[in-house]
């Protein structure tokens, strides 16, 4: 009990929940934005692989840290208009196109970076963003190291997020998003094409995916390790569900993830291998399969979600 | 320009879609190798060579086909029923854990006649055990499958993961994470000796047969394709959905748990975290490639077999890193949905 | 005065069938045109073709004079053409002003100026008499009043010229009246109306003028004072077709009665003592407006769905708990409300749509005999008149009534004791229309007991020889065909039934 008292009052642990929740917040924000506009984007954990992959080549390369997240930000654009392409253009399953995408982005990004990155015992290594010192905050007693040593980016996904819930709820072109997910007939009868609108978010989203992905290589962690995404694209997926489609509530899902997460991080070291570590790594998924029990019947699912929508069909 | 719903499929434009897919694959995944800096025709003859150029590598193309079958036909007989049963990969898992297990702990001593069936019955099963839990989410919960099976791999890698950490861990093993043995009694008898071929390869093949006659012939395969046609007409028509998609499940998570078994009793032996490079994932890409036909199966797998062993022995020589063959493989699956429109619709201007 | 709308011989193809054949139609400022026509004539592809949906293989539309380019609703909108849709192009999940304001706003605006929305949206509830609450979820309004949000939504883009597409289709006796008075009203303004029917009654009712469609041609024009009720029908059917006429004959014994029938799902209840007797060689109509538990009923008797409460028994036998084959295989034929998505599965082959619902009959051990099956969806494509059909056509190409064919004749082949036809007739042409309803009273004169659910008027009338209408999951009384008018039908279709003389 003064252990879990004690995690809880350290500011590590809540330094540690934004840095775990960013890449969460910015991939659930992209699936989220696909989602609102009607299509359902399983190339997700691929996508993430691929711009933690090429944000870090880049900045392994030499670029800047912000030119591999723009790096990062189109490749994944690239991989959601491939997605479009199939989903929104051609009309096939949703389901499969995305799983495609998802196997051919991992599988693509492992083959470039054994192609170009020389093979070492130790992955190379980049120098990282660093935390931001922000006058006064940073300097406020546990306020400070708790929430305000974070990363560029870190700060950059709460923006977006909040961002995101503007545009989707106040703004024009927010409504014919929404309305192309929920009908996007009434949306070609008003003059718009439904179309452009499923393109649009589905590569935005992508994008947003990437640069979560990115946030892994380029900020979270220095080198690129196969396999690091490790289901977070799916948790992504199931937080949407959970998040009920909002923006807000979808940070906020991220963030009770992630203080999930960071807490069994440290309940692991504080029981000091007396329960398997496999069983606090389960954690998350397990966590992610009941919030969708208990969410999946109340929410209020996009209507047209995962209905391709062809001109002159019903 | 707009696409026109075909009123005829033809039949030859059916056949031809998955050779088309994979020779746009093919020709998208030789500019990767290109860049590689080898050359492309020369790589894939070396990719054909190595994966049928000798004896032994025949036979190993053929035992890397098994797996790729078996989780091909789990994928096609749940999506030909509208389940998205994305959790093979942790049903392979769970299967070949709990065929290790028993072999070591509970049936070892038994003759292989009596033993061997028994840890095929108990790695499907565990494989439908893990099935059933989304499957329960989805009717009892209205949570999608696709989502969870998704989730639970990582769980049930996790798990068997914590077994050979554990209770299951082999004690001769040199502090190594692995499992118990498969006794030699459990151990699937050689097809060919002196290779790795085992008799696998001919229970993956009967059961592609037994599954096409099921799905073609029998009343539980029509109504299980109603199902996944149109649910609205299935409950019509008095289909049990909720018991058709479980035997669905049963079915696809069984065979998903016997390709784990079978591929810790013919060719490792033991389990370890690196059983499956994938296995699970790219039956989805076998089953497209099939467009869900049993038969068809077989050979999408033999395909994605012979591009998993051939790149090997390409990227040893050639210095094309083996990850090709993965590429090539998930292109194959997006090119195959374009394929599979155009048999469905035509171009008009 | 010029006409504030023309289309100038639209033509329009697809692939080998000519929707549109050189149709021209004009409008006057407060004129309302009424366009009539079976289903198939090309009411919808003219009307997505003014709209833009479409662009026209030759022809022009012509707004006050000045053409429109083809091919692109946002022009359409902006000359001020307004649609509303028979499936409304609105969205549950979001609120009355949110569809409304869909799309009227430059799409890159930094912020959606709801105030004006509201004060737009409000004075046009004012000034036309249809009010909505802004902020309510469109998905907890009543279909009136959806419909109400579509044509306020035609308005607010500043529409002049209003297209209907099936106005009433959807709407109890009242409502349509209401809506009839509103459309009158906006004319009256100076709005220029169009609406689309095949409903003779309303045709002749709210235009002022008639163009009558048939086979992608208009055939006639006339105003509303210069033709009748039959000469229309003649023009849209091509011919004068009789429907078959019900002869009357007597009653035999209760097979299948209800008593007390309740459901109650998700905390409200789609049925409510719902009580009827249904007898040998009767056709018992249970009539009413779309939404009011036919739906919900039609479940319970074809063995989707279980009952909540009361009894529903078959000659004397407990439905209850009976499965579909079970309900099958007692000798029930169902005719689904939605023979698209209910009735068939369209990407199987016609023999397996024949048997579906009757496999244990057409099988061994669990082995489908498709020999027998083949023969059975032979009988029925010969029997029934299926076009166009072989056992092995996919059944998704055939045409909805050759459909509508193959699920009469696999029920009817085997002389069913008891028929549930829900909406049997719904959307066919006037032929199939006739050729069922022929089926249907040869299956009585048998003595098949059947039970018909509809929503159209004429057909109850035509077919029954009782009937009970249905509002809000509840029946009205039982009352003899005979005995009943269309006016008394419609007052029992808004609830009014407690003088309609019941027996």
């Amino acid at each position: 009990m003064t252990d879990i008292l004690a995690i809880l009052a350290s500011a590590g642990l809540w330094a540690a929940v934004l840095r775990i929740a960013t890449p969460l917040i910015l991939g659930t924000l992209g699936e989220l934005l696909c989602e609102r506009a009607g299509v359902l984007n399983l190339g997700i954990e691929g996508i993430m692989t691929f711009g933690a992959m090429i944000g870090w080549l880049a900045v392994f390369n030499g670029a800047d840290l912000w030119t591999g997240i723009l790096v990062a930000a189109l490749s994944g654009a690239a991989f959601g208009l491939v997605h479009a392409l199939l989903t929104v253009t051609l009309g096939v399953s949703q389901h499969v196109s995305g799983l495609g995408i998802t196997l051919f982005a991992s599988s693509f990004a492992y083959y470039l970076f054994r192609l170009l990155v020389p093979v070492a015992g130790t992955p190379p290594k980049i120098l990282p963003f660093q935390p931001l010192q922000i006058p006064v905050l940073s300097d406020l007693p546990f306020i400070g190291p708790a929430l305000f040593t974070q990363t560029a980016p870190t700060y950059l996904s709460i923006a977006l997020a909040l961002l995101l819930g503007w545009v989707l709820f106040r703004t024009p072109l927010g409504l014919a998003i929404r309305m192309t997910g929920e009908n996007p007939h009434a949306v070609e009868a008003q003059g718009i094409s439904p179309v452009l609108v499923r393109y649009g978010a589905v590569t935005a989203g992508s994008a947003l995916m990437a640069v979560g992905g990115a946030f892994l290589t380029l900020s979270a962690f220095d080198s690129f390790i196969p396999t690091m995404v490790q289901g977070r694209g799916w948790v992504c997926i199931a937080l949407v569900v959970f998040a009920s489609w909002r923006p807000g509530l979808a940070l906020l899902g991220a963030l009770l993830f992630a203080f999930f997460d960071a807490f069994q991080l440290r309940l692991q070291t504080a029981l000091g291998g007396q329960v398997p570590y496999q069983l606090f790594l389960m954690l998350p998924y397990l966590l992610s399969i009941a919030a969708l029990a208990v969410t999946a019947r109340r929410a209020r699912v996009p209507q047209a979600l995962m209905q391709p929508y062809r001109r002159g069909e019903r | 320009m707009r696409f026109e719903r075909r009123v005829h499929r033809p039949a030859a434009l059916v056949l031809a879609a998955p050779v088309i897919a994979v020779a746009a694959a093919l020709a998208l995944s030789g500019v990767l190798i290109a860049l590689a800096g080898a050359p492309v025709l020369e790589a894939y003859g070396r990719i054909l060579t190595g994966a049928f150029g000798s004896r032994l590598a025949a036979t190993e193309t053929l035992t890397r086909a098994v797996p790729l079958i078996l989780t091909g036909l789990a994928a096609a007989t749940a999506f030909r029923a509208r389940l998205w049963n994305i959790g093979a990969e942790g049903q392979l898992y769970l299967g070949a854990m709990a065929a290790a297990a028993a072999s070591s702990l509970l049936f070892g001593s038994l003759p292989p006649a009596l033993q061997i069936p028994l840890l095929l019955v108990t790695g499907a099963l565990a494989g439908m055990v893990l099935l059933l839990v989304p499957l329960w989410l989805r009717l009892r919960f209205a949570v999608a499958e696709v989502v969870t099976t998704l989730l639970l791999n990582f769980v049930a890698i996790l798990f068997v993961s914590m077994l050979i950490d554990t209770a299951l861990k082999d004690p001769m093993a040199f502090g190594w994470p692995q499992s118990l043995p498969v006794t030699e009694s459990g151990t699937l008898p050689k097809l060919i000796p002196r290779s790795r071929l085992h008799v696998g390869l001919a229970i993956a093949l009967a059961l592609a047969v037994v599954l096409a006659f099921v799905q073609a012939r029998t009343v539980f395969g029509t109504r299980a394709r109603a199902a996944g046609l149109s649910p609205a007409g299935a409950v019509f028509a008095g289909v049990p959905l909720g018991r058709t998609l479980m035997q669905v499940a049963l079915i696809s998570g069984g065979l998903a748990g016997l390709a784990g078994a079978i591929e810790v009793m013919g060719v490792t032996g033991y389990v370890t975290t690196s059983l499956s490079p994938g296995y699970g994932y790219f039956g989805i890409v076998v089953a497209m490639l099939a467009n869900l036909n049993p038969l068809g199966v077989v050979a999408a797998a033999l395909f994605s077999a012979t591009m998993f062993v051939g790149a090997d022995a390409m990227g040893r020589t050639l210095g094309v890193p083996s990850y090709i063959a993965d590429v090539t493989v998930a292109l194959s699956l997006l090119a195959m949905l374009v394929a599979l429109f155009f048999t469905q619709y035509r171009v008009r201007r | 005065m010029s006409p504030v709308l023309e289309l100038d011989a639209i033509t329009k193809r697809f692939g080998d069938t000519l929707a549109n054949d050189a149709v021209t139609l004009d409008l006057g400022r407060g004129d309302i045109l009424a366009l009539l026509g079976e289903n198939g004539a090309g009411k919808t592809t003219l009307m997505n073709i003014l709209f833009g949906h479409y662009a026209p293989d030759a022809g022009e539309v012509r707004v006050m004079g000045r053409a429109l380019p083809p091919g692109r609703p946002m022009a359409a909108i902006r000359a001020g053409i307004g649609m509303v849709h028979q499936h409304f192009a609105l969205a549950p999940n979001l609120t009355v002003l949110e569809n409304v304001m869909t799309g009227t706003e430059r799409l890159w605006r930094p912020v959606s100026d709801t105030s004006a929305g509201r004060r737009k949206l409000a004075a046009l509830s004012d000034r036309f008499g249809l009010g909505a609450d802004p902020d309510a979820r469109l998905g907890d309004l009543s279909v009136g009043e959806q419909q109400r949000v579509e044509i306020l939504k035609a308005l607010y883009n500043d529409a002049r010229i209003l297209v209907l597409d099936e106005p009433t289709a959807v709407l109890t006796t009242p409502e349509a009246k209401r809506l009839f008075a509103t459309l009158k009203d906006m004319a009256a303004q100076g709005l220029s109306l169009i609406f689309i029917s095949h409903k003779l009654d309303e045709v002749m009712a709210a235009a002022d003028r008639i163009a009558v469609l048939r086979g992608g041609r208009k055939v006639a024009e006339r105003l509303r004072g210069q033709t009748t009720k039959a000469e229309l029908a003649e023009l849209m059917v091509g011919r004068a077709v009789a429907r078959p006429v019900r002869q009357m004959s007597p009653a035999g014994s209760p097979v299948l009665t209800a008593r007390g029938l309740g459901l109650r799902q998700g905390g409200v209840d789609r049925l409510k003592g719902v009580d009827f007797t249904l007898n040998a060689g009767e056709v018992l109509g249970i009539v009413g407006v779309a939404g009011n538990g036919q739906a919900p009923l039609a479940r319970l008797l074809s063995g989707t769905e279980r009952p909540t409460a009361g009894t529903l028994e078959a000659f004397g036998q407990s439905l209850g708990s009976l499965s579909v084959p079970d309900i099958v295989a007692l000798g029930m034929g169902r005719i689904p409300e939605d023979r698209n998505h209910e009735g068939v599965i369209g990407e199987m082959p016609v023999w397996e749509n024949a048997v579906l619902e009757r496999l244990p009959l057409f099988s061994r051990r669990g082995l489908v005999d498709r020999r027998r099956a083949m023969a059975f969806a032979r009988q029925v494509i010969e029997g029934f008149d299926v076009r166009g059909a072989t056992p092995r056509t996919r059944t998704g190409l055939l045409s909805g009534g050759n459909v509508q064919k193959l699920i009469l004749g696999r029920n009817l082949i085997r002389h069913p004791r008891i028929l549930l036809a829900a909406q049997p007739a719904r959307g066919l042409d006037e032929g199939a229309v006739a050729a069922v309803h022929r089926r249907l009273l040869e299956a009585r004169a048998q003595g098949t007991a059947i039970l018909l659910i509809s929503e159209d008027l004429d057909e109850v009338m035509d077919l029954s020889d009782r009937i009970h209408a249905i509002v809000g999951g509840r029946l009205s009384p039982a009352v003899a065909r005979d005995r009943v008018d269309r006016q008394r039908l419609g007052l029992m279709m808004a609830g009014e039934w407690e003088n309609a003389g019941a027996v």
